[in-house]
């Protein structure tokens, strides 16, 4: 779809263009942020080139877990406070921040940076899963926690990363599936409910 | 709720694209409509009501209304959510396999119920079945016979003639067997076929599961008719089915684990 118009300049456009790329932005959003850069102040603009310059610049990924980092490693792999024994294995880098939140886990992540997805040709090469086993063959790791999400393609990772690391001897556990809080259990479906009842706890 | 902009179906979710924030467009196959689309919304949030019942190989039954470009899933209740299925990797990976040949052989909005008993028949198989290759070709060849791309196993596709017992060739741009004075002519590419892998296609594409499934049948010869019916895929489609891939590796894994010293 063309969301340039004729008459339009031609970096009005080329702006448009690229906004219009961003996740959740359609080609009305893209405009009217194009509009308001060219009537915002010069500093304005200008921190936003310099924010956008400084993503690509200073971040990389961490050499340990694969999360974003500023340097070498990440903040986390760099705490020492943090038990290196526990690996907690999420699909993406937000999913750290969305579990970091509740400030419950001590333990450490790996950043997989996908989930396997055989219909869309993503196999286990295709994600960091030997980077992790790598990071389990070299020791010292106690607990695997498996944080993939509660999908088909989360699920068939999980299965997989098990298949994978079962002969390592290192003990496995997933993240609880269950009931999520503020919902109703007459719209559960069997999957949840199964599963709900299957990791029933102590109460 | 006799609203004529919204229609029920049960249906198979064989297919599913992210979309925007939180929503999906699932691809589902309908008994009654075949192959259809639609959108689920904020179904990625963790409080949907509706995304358990709306995830991959999940059977529903489903409530859409009516769209200008899409339909929109409003509603949707499990009939089956294949849970024997969802917790082994093996069979997620064969289910999966299956529900990416359905998306791609069929065309979108066309009514055939066998294509959907033969997808729902073959998952809710797929745990109890003695052998999953030959649950695979099962579905393969009676999926293409359906869908109007039948292989010509009974005699040779170019002379017409019944075949000898003997090393044949199958061609996919012929559409089926070539007998070898045929194949020496040379007008398609063929790759030769044993009698017993010819026999074993046969039987597999003209039987119902019940027989089909309590027959053992050689692995090596299931392997054979594999590489013939991969190649004959690829040739109608132009392309591979991308789970293929993973199958294979999955299939690679698992021979490892359970023969570690098997060198060959």
């Amino acid at each position: 779809m063309d969301k340039t118009s004729p008459l339009a300049t031609d970096a009005v456009n080329r702006l448009v263009q690229e906004l219009s790329k961003l996740p959740g932005v359609g080609p009305k959003s893209a405009q009217r942020i194009t509009y308001y850069l060219l009537r915002a102040s010069t500093e304005q603009t200008q921190a936003l080139v310099d924010a956008l310059v400084s993503l690509r610049q200073k971040t990389q990924l961490c050499s340990c877990c694969y999360n974003i980092a500023d340097g070498d490693m990440c903040p986390i792999c760099r705490n020492p406070q943090r038990s290196s024994g526990q690996v907690l294995i999420v699909e993406q880098p937000q999913d750290i921040l969305a579990l970091e939140h509740m400030g419950i886990y001590k333990g450490r992540y790996h950043v997989l940076h996908g989930a396997i997805s055989p219909t869309e040709g993503i196999g286990g090469n295709d994600i960091r899963i030997k980077e992790l086993l790598d990071r389990l063959s070299a020791g010292g790791i106690s607990e695997v926690i498996i944080g993939t999400n509660p999908t088909l393609e989360g699920d068939t990772t999980a299965l997989y990363i098990k298949r994978l690391i079962a002969p390592l001897g290192i003990r496995i556990t997933r993240l609880a599936r269950g009931l999520p809080f503020g919902s109703e259990l007459e719209y559960a479906d069997d999957v949840t409910l199964s599963r709900a009842i299957e990791g029933r706890q102590e109460f | 709720m006799s609203n004529t902009r919204t229609y029920q179906t049960p249906a198979i979710v064989i297919k599913k694209t992210k979309l925007g924030e939180a929503d999906r467009i699932l691809t589902l196959y309908s008994p009654t409509l075949g192959k259809i689309q639609g959108v689920a919304k904020a179904v990625r949030k963790p409080k949907s009501k509706l995304s358990g019942h709306l995830e991959m190989l999940t059977y529903s039954q489903v409530t859409l209304v009516r769209g200008k470009s899409i339909d929109t899933i409003i509603g949707s209740q499990t009939l089956n959510a294949f849970l024997a299925v969802k917790n082994d990797l093996d069979l997620i990976s064969c289910a999966l396999y299956m529900a990416e040949m359905v998306s791609q052989f069929t065309p979108v909005e066309t009514e055939d119920s066998p294509i959907f008993e033969l997808l729902l028949h073959s998952i809710e198989q797929l745990p109890i079945s003695a052998d999953r290759n030959l649950s695979l070709r099962y579905f393969e060849l009676h999926l293409l016979s359906q869908a109007g791309y039948r292989p010509e196993l009974g005699k040779c596709v170019l002379c017409r003639k019944t075949l000898d017992t003997t090393t044949n060739s199958f061609a996919p741009s012929a559409g089926g067997i070539l007998c070898p004075s045929c194949q020496r002519l040379g007008r398609h590419y063929g790759y030769t076929i044993s009698w017993d892998g010819l026999e074993v296609m046969r039987f597999i594409q003209d039987g119902d599961w019940e027989s089909v499934s309590i027959t053992p049948i050689d692995a090596t010869i299931l392997n054979e008719v594999e590489r013939m019916l991969r190649s004959y895929m690829r040739h109608i489609l132009e392309k591979d089915i991308k789970s293929t891939t993973w199958l294979d590796s999955i299939k690679h894994d698992s021979a490892n684990l359970k023969q570690p010293t098997n060198i060959f």
